[in-house]
């Protein structure tokens, strides 16, 4: 009974061709409804913008944070690494009393004496299970020289052991030995630093170099150090460059004795310290925690005036690691709550929309747009919205990021997961507040959308 | 019937054809609206044979049905009752998803305000009827541009509706209405916003469908226009009044 056979010539060719019925998934008309999404969405151009904003700002936040808190975590780790997880650092610290007590005194400056001394460590040794090996140095501040040129570093009197108690290596050369140790022989090793400023052409080894009155040859270089922050911190100066020389325990006692003298606005400020720091070596990691606390136990027994410092890597790890999961809650929470606000944003405009284009889709509806047509139509729309949102929002995150690096000289990472998440949950929020939208544009009676003004 | 054949009709295939083929039947629909505890009934049994190459006016006073009656025709709405056939199809059982296909695949429709959707170009709107029938980006581009010339336009293909003239806009949804080559071209006042100038293409252009043995059911209240057509329709209080063949 159809009448469909009867055709002008002039637009009659066309049904030879079989319209191919669709039912899944199709590309182009995937691109076509993208595309008609992508013009309405330009139409719009400001409100558009305006209601990505929430999106944009979620996703840029969560990638910036995670980066903040994976670089401290980064840096926390890297500590760890340079300290050892199996060590604890105990360090000489001037207590705050013996200062003041001297500065009131009449006379002649006394010398301050505070610190660790060769006992605390053979005590700690021996009455401690766990310890394996204890590395004490002394660390007296220098002026090292290479002829004209000279550098002010941390000159280090320390045992053999310390380069692999530190995880520490050498990048040329040797370290010095047990029997340069005992006969207090004049060797040094230069950090990579002090190397590169003293020999900045020439290759430092077998040449020497002139610390108050001595030569001591050059043997070994050590690699640069990096990052290494509580490496600085433990010479008391730590704002200075980790710049350090390294030469026998023995040495240092017997050139440079125990007694510093400084020069001070008030005078002359002399201390006696017998160690600066000592690195204990426990066995395995399991004990380090309860070790320092033993250590602290110990010490206060010794010390009348709390005059050291106890520093346990792994504890300072697992601090950061909880910080870490900290900012991660606290990322995520805003995260949520940001993309939720944005999420609603775009339901709001999509619904906006849907009223806006009631017309269009009477029209569109009368032309032979299935309801899942149109639904997926808006669906897309909103979806773009999202991940135009998302996009903008994983270029400031990266951004963000580089800018509090280059700024404020935090080590920030992004990792390539937090922008591939956070877009994709961006996608995603575009699909769930999406849908509201989309259904109430499909479920409308062609009839009423027709005559809709 | 047969003897009211229209007599221009220099197709003779088309002539031999017409007052054969039923095209689309409605057989004694009804149509009730209900508000809340009120039902109206507006269409209180009609019953129409559409033959292939019909040429039909429908005319009646404000409320008479024919709104309804074009909505019903238009498969956007279904009878309440009856039963309506397009081609061998009975639509007035059909699922939603159902409707959509028919309408995309047998039905084309002009409005009275042209109903062209504004964010796209004149192109773009010729090809949306194919589109939701799955033809290829090429076949469809090709189809359209072919309308475009038919009804004048190929050389304002990249405009925007709202570039175009009323008359220019109302040709475009004509060339839109015939894309998928439907069984029936349905108008519901196709020149009721147009100046008579405007309004006389667009009747020529329906004269010229006619000739080429479309089938064209067209509302209006202008009796001018209800000359043109070859079977006139009238309604009153939801019922047909008359139904008289004409020769043009």
């Amino acid at each position: 009974m159809t009448g469909a056979t009867l055709n002008s010539p002039k637009i009659g060719s066309r049904l030879n061709r079989s319209p191919s019925l669709v039912t899944g998934f199709n590309f182009i008309r995937f691109k076509k409804i993208t595309e008609v999404g992508i013009k309405s969405i330009y139409s719009h151009g400001l409100r558009s913008l305006l209601t990505v904003l929430g999106i944009v700002i979620g996703v840029a936040a969560v990638i910036a944070m995670l980066a903040v808190s994976e670089g401290a975590s980064y840096e926390a780790q890297q500590q760890f690494r340079d300290l050892g997880a199996s060590n604890i650092l105990v360090k000489s610290v001037k207590p705050a009393e013996v200062e003041e007590s001297s500065r009131s005194g009449f006379g002649p400056p006394q010398a301050i004496v505070y610190g660790l001394t060769t006992a605390d460590i053979t005590t700690i040794r021996n009455s401690i299970p766990g310890v394996s090996n204890v590395i004490a140095s002394r660390i007296v501040k220098k002026n090292v020289w290479n002829g004209g040129l000279n550098m002010n570093t941390d000159v280090v009197g320390t045992s053999v052991d310390y380069p692999v108690s530190r995880n520490y290596n050498l990048r040329a050369g040797r370290f010095f030995s047990e029997s340069e140790m005992r006969d207090h022989g004049n060797v040094v090793v230069l950090g990579d630093e002090v190397a590169q400023a003293l020999f900045p052409i020439d290759n430092p080894l077998g040449k020497t170099i002139r610390i108050d009155s001595d030569y001591y040859n050059i043997v070994g270089i050590m690699e640069s150090e990096g990052f290494s922050n509580l490496g600085q911190n433990q010479a008391g100066s730590s704002n200075s460059a980790p710049s350090r020389v390294f030469i026998p325990f023995t040495s240092s006692k017997s050139r440079f004795g125990e007694t510093t003298t400084r020069q001070t606005a008030g005078g002359v400020e002399s201390e006696t310290v017998e160690l600066h720091e000592a690195i204990i070596q426990v066995e395995g990691q399991d004990g380090v925690i309860e070790v320092g606390e033993i250590i602290d136990q110990i010490l206060q027994r010794r010390h009348k005036d709390i005059d050291y410092a106890i520093e346990v890597p792994l504890a300072l790890l697992r601090q950061a690691e909880e910080s870490a999961l900290r900012d991660q809650i606290v990322a995520g929470a805003i995260a949520g709550i940001s993309l939720l606000v944005g999420g609603i944003g775009i339901m709001n405009i999509m619904l906006a929309s849907v009223t806006e284009r009631t017309r269009e889709i009477g029209i569109r509806r009368a032309l032979g747009a299935k309801r899942k047509d149109i639904i997926m139509q808006f669906l897309i729309e909103a979806v773009i919205l999202s991940g135009v949102g998302g996009l903008i929002g994983v270029v400031l995150g990266i951004v963000i990021p580089f800018i509090i690096s280059a700024f404020w000289g935090m080590t920030t990472i992004v990792t390539p997961l937090a922008p591939i998440l956070a877009f994709s949950i961006s996608a995603l929020i575009g699909v769930i507040f999406g849908i509201y939208p989309s259904i109430r544009a499909a479920d409308m009676d062609p009839v009423e959308a027709l005559r809709h003004e | 019937m047969l003897e009211t054949e229209s007599s221009e009709n220099t197709n003779s295939d088309v002539t031999a054809i017409r007052g054969q083929d039923i095209v689309a039947s409605v057989d004694d629909i009804r149509k009730t609206y209900y508000m809340g505890a009120l039902s109206v009934e507006v269409l209180h049994g009609i019953s129409l044979d559409f033959y292939q190459g019909d040429y039909i006016s429908i005319m009646g006073p404000s409320g008479c049905g024919k709104s309804t009656l074009m909505n019903i025709l238009g498969c956007l709405d279904q009878p309440t009752e009856g039963k309506y056939f397009l081609g061998d199809q009975d639509t007035s059982k059909m699922e939603d998803d159902e409707l959509s296909s028919i309408r995309g695949a047998r039905l084309g429709f002009i409005f009275q305000s042209y109903n062209l959707i504004q964010q796209l170009n004149v192109l773009e709107n010729i090809e949306m009827p194919l589109f939701y029938q799955g033809y290829s980006e090429g076949d469809s581009h090709e189809i359209a541009m072919g309308l475009a010339a038919r009804v004048g336009l190929d050389d304002r293909v990249d405009h925007k509706p709202f570039e175009l003239s009323g008359g220019q806009q109302q040709r475009v949804a004509i060339a839109r209405a015939l894309a998928v080559d439907p069984i029936i071209i349905l108008a519901d006042e196709p020149t009721g916003n147009l100046d008579s100038k405007s309004g006389a293409e667009i009747l020529n252009l329906f004269d010229e469908l006619h000739d080429q043995g479309k089938t064209l059911i067209m509302v209006t209240h202008s009796d001018e226009m209800a000359e043109r057509s070859q079977r006139l329709v009238c309604l009153r209080d939801g019922l047909v009044e008359s139904d008289d063949r004409r020769n043009a």
